[in-house]
């Protein structure tokens, strides 16, 4: 698997705000990469530095193999982006500005994909810059994406502006582009967008890494809701390790557990009968609220937060 | 009520806009009071009064710019003459400004929705906007009348001069309460005030030039030229004043008339569309920055070939006008460096029309700054564009536009000094170099915007303070007889003073230099700063 991104122990501080404070990032080629943050977390600053746009003050970079603030034009020429906040000029039309993208880019663009986009997106391109609704600006800005034969495609936030229609053609969009084996990172802070379009995800936090996997991984390091009606109460709940919030009524049972710990919860279940059962992995919701719960309250340390306390300190 | 919540809306209005308000009524008082000093110094008796008459008078040129001279008698004549049409022009630009960023320019951001929404009655945005601008109106008119009779000018001209700028005021205000609610956006509103201005100013200089032999009717389809015919000391049109506030007082009803037939955020006049896919020329840096900046290069050139021709068709009026003034002889040959009177002042409207290249070179230079704070340049340079490349598009505006506006200028100025010498080939090519020759001076200035763009980003609005300070010396220190040193500190001196001086080529070529290191410094720091 070769990686089209890959970063790590990247800091960048503006002033006395360290945005980025040794954050990592791999994106493998070919995959759909979720960059999964608050506001302020430091995704628009990482993306920057990816565009070559601002210089890191420390760590490794490598963009489609090459390095963003040397070879910016000519990686530039392979990836195509969409800014958070898109900003038109007032005389061009939006179709202009579709134009003028792909051809600074050097390739152009394919002039029927471009068509059906439009149609796609319902987007009309004789509009000038300033008429268009922050919604249509975004628009504007994905159809020069999604038209270019980039290999790389750099989104950020781009749904903030999109009704749920349009959504989903979006959504449509990105896994048609994973289907002709380009690779993606979205940044988001939308979770259901993710969940449905990501392979893997990193969550970053105070601008570094506190996770990155597969949904599955960080699932596999995170709890799992548990909810038992019982035939009697259960015994030895107190000795198990790994449980939280445990809510026993009698008979009912409703808990979390550090999914590590499900099989032993399940044996003290078994144990005093089960007469229902619900169990369900964490949604991405709980992951992400996990990470952003104050400080002290952050659950046990991962993997992943320890690799990036690792490559900070080095 | 419709108007409701009116007061604060008003307040707030007040305090955005003290500061931007403070600078333009202290621009707009300064211009009379000046002027007012300025001729009770240059014109102390009747006589030299007199004489400036005649020859402004005779001069169709003179006359466009500034109208007749209709009275002789008193220094406050004198100065509502030269000045109210002028400063009624300015106050006009002022309050459609103020209309305008208070009605349209709020619902185009959507802030007014934010607003309307609250206990703020339908007609408010626009009661408070013309609110504002009837406040500058009334500071200036007020403070116009109260200096003029302070200083010993009689006092029912005072009251009818601060009277008729109080109603141009009003008046403009009015245009813009009608023109913002049939565009959609505030720039196409401010485009029509401004277009109206401009028609105000136009037919009054048509009608003033053609005096008695031609239309001079014309002067009474302008507001700016009714304020004229107020003729404040001498005839005092109440009349007249009582014109423009109906003017307003129509428009602005005709205005709330058609805000209740259209939605938020609409507009009367239909949004033009434009192609929906570019054309083959908008495929480079170099493309997008000719779409972007063409509109003002044309704007200005025809500017620039009006004023020269205007410049360059007085040139002969020129020497009579010097010569009623020992004072205004001697300023004006040591800004031109001349003792031929028409050679001087020619050479001092060229480096009037390079002082304004100035202006249009930072602006242009800025617009790099402007395109990268509001994220317009990140798209751009994340493609296949060089940050150089991106720079140099718009860089050819400051650098070879500026060439333009000063050939345009030159020309035309040539043009109109060669038709009333009589000698066309002549005078043009030398006021096509005389023109030419300001380029390094105006090159220092947007040389100085890049440098700053490049090393000190945050600081690149500075090189307004720059320019403005220069400018100020440049223009008013030979008339404030300042020190060598201090002139020296601005380009300008440094241009060889044709026609008439001899031609030195090695100020040019250091200030060349000087422009090259600046705006190499600043490219530099370019390629090595971050972005945004």
């Amino acid at each position: 698997m070769t990686t089209a991104i890959d970063v790590s122990g990247l800091v960048k501080t503006f002033g006395r705000t360290r945005a980025l404070d040794g954050l990592d990032l791999s994106v493998a080629e070919g995959e759909v990469h979720g960059f999964l943050g608050p506001n302020g977390a430091g995704k628009s600053t990482t993306i920057r530095v990816l565009l070559g746009l601002i210089r890191a003050d420390a760590g490794r970079v490598a963009l489609l193999g090459g390095d963003p603030w040397r070879d910016s034009v000519a990686l530039h020429r392979r990836l195509a982006y969409v800014p958070g906040d898109v900003t038109l000029w007032r005389g061009l039309t939006g179709g202009e500005v579709i134009d003028l993208l792909g051809r600074l880019r050097g390739n152009g663009a394919d002039r029927g994909r471009r068509t059906e986009l439009l149609e796609r997106f319902e987007l009309d391109p004789t509009k000038k810059g300033q008429t268009y609704s922050k919604g249509n600006r975004q628009k504007v800005a994905l159809v020069a994406a999604f038209c270019s034969d980039a290999e790389l495609l750099i989104l950020d936030e781009p749904t903030s502006g999109l009704d749920p229609l349009m959504e989903e053609v979006f959504r449509a969009c990105v896994a048609e582009e994973r289907d002709r084996g380009r690779t993606v990172l979205l940044s988001s802070h939308i979770l259901s967008e993710v969940e449905a379009l990501c392979d893997r995800v990193s969550i970053i936090r105070a601008g570094r890494t506190v996770e990155t996997g597969t949904l599955a991984e960080l699932r596999h390091l995170t709890r799992t809701s548990v909810a038992a009606e019982l035939v009697a109460p259960p015994t030895g709940l107190d000795a198990l390790p790994g449980l939280h919030d445990v809510e026993l009524h009698g008979t009912t049972l409703r808990c979390q557990v550090d999914t590590d710990h499900l099989d032993a919860l399940l044996r003290v279940l078994t144990a005093a009968g089960v007469r229902s059962l619900t169990s369900r992995p964490p949604t991405l919701e709980e992951l992400f609220l996990r990470h952003y719960e104050p400080e002290n309250a952050v659950g046990p340390q991962t993997g992943a937060e320890q690799t990036g306390a690792e490559v900070t300190s080095s | 009520m419709r108007i409701t919540g009116t007061g604060p809306l008003l307040r707030f209005a007040l305090r955005r806009d003290r500061i931007m308000l403070a600078c333009w009524i202290y621009a707009l008082l300064a211009s009379v009071i000046g002027t007012a000093v300025s001729f009770r110094s240059l014109y102390p008796t009747a006589a030299s009064r007199e004489q400036l008459a005649a020859s402004i008078n005779d001069n169709g040129s003179l006359r466009a710019l500034y109208g007749e001279v209709y009275d002789t008698g008193s220094i406050g004549a004198l100065t509502a003459w030269r000045i109210l049409a002028l400063c009624g022009l300015l106050l006009g630009v002022l309050c459609v400004l103020l209309v305008t960023r208070h009605t349209r320019a709020e619902e185009e951001s959507g802030r007014l929705e934010l607003l309307g929404a609250g206990a703020i009655g339908r007609g408010a945005p626009l009661a408070a906007g013309i609110g504002s601008a009837l406040t500058a109106s009334v500071v200036v008119g007020v403070v116009t009348a109260v200096y003029l009779a302070a200083s010993g000018e009689q006092l029912n001209g005072s009251l009818a001069f601060g009277a008729a700028l109080f109603g141009c005021g009003v008046c403009f205000a009015g245009v813009a309460a009608v023109a913002v609610q049939l565009t959609e956006t505030g720039r196409a509103a401010n485009g029509i005030g401004g277009a109206v201005l401009g028609l105000a100013f136009l037919l009054r200089a048509a009608g003033d030039a053609a005096g008695g032999n031609g239309p001079g009717w014309l002067v009474w389809l302008s507001p700016l030229g009714w304020a004229e015919r107020i003729r404040p000391y001498d005839d005092n049109a109440w009349w007249l004043v009582a014109l423009l506030l109906a003017a307003g007082a129509a428009q602005t009803a005709l205005g709330y008339w058609l805000a209740g037939r259209r939605d938020l955020g609409g507009g009367l006049l239909p949004q033009r569309t434009g192609p929906g896919a570019a054309a083959s020329s908008l495929r480079s840096a170099l493309g997008l920055a000719w779409r972007l900046q063409r509109g003002s290069l044309i704007g200005w050139t025809v500017g620039f070939a009006i004023g020269g021709a205007l410049l360059g068709g007085i040139s002969k009026g020129v020497d009579q006008l010097v010569s009623s003034s020992s004072n205004v002889q001697q300023i004006v040959q040591r800004m031109g460096g001349s003792s031929q009177v028409t050679d001087a002042y020619l050479a001092t409207a060229m480096n009037l029309l390079a002082m304004v290249a100035a202006v249009y070179a930072v602006q242009t230079a800025l617009r790099l700054r402007g395109e990268e704070t509001s994220g317009r340049a990140e798209p751009v340079l994340a493609s296949g564009v060089r940050r150089l490349s991106w720079a140099g598009g718009h860089l050819v505006y400051p650098l070879l536009g500026s060439a333009v506006l000063l050939l345009a200028g030159g020309l035309t100025a040539g043009l109109g000094a060669g038709v009333v010498f009589g000698d066309v080939p002549s005078w043009t090519g030398r006021l096509l170099v005389a023109g030419l020759i300001q380029l390094p001076a105006v090159w220092v200035f947007a040389a100085v915007t890049v440098a700053l763009f490049g090393l000190l980003p945050q600081w690149t609005g500075a090189a307004w303070g720059v320019l403005g300070v220069l400018l100020f010396i440049a223009y008013l220190g030979p008339a404030l007889n300042a020190g060598q040193w201090l002139l020296d500190l601005t380009p300008f001196t440094h241009v060889p003073k044709l026609p008439g001086s001899a031609f030195h080529a090695a100020p040019l070529v250091w200030l060349t230099v000087l422009s090259a290191a600046l705006a190499g410094a600043g490219l530099t720091g370019l390629r090595r700063r971050d972005i945004g």
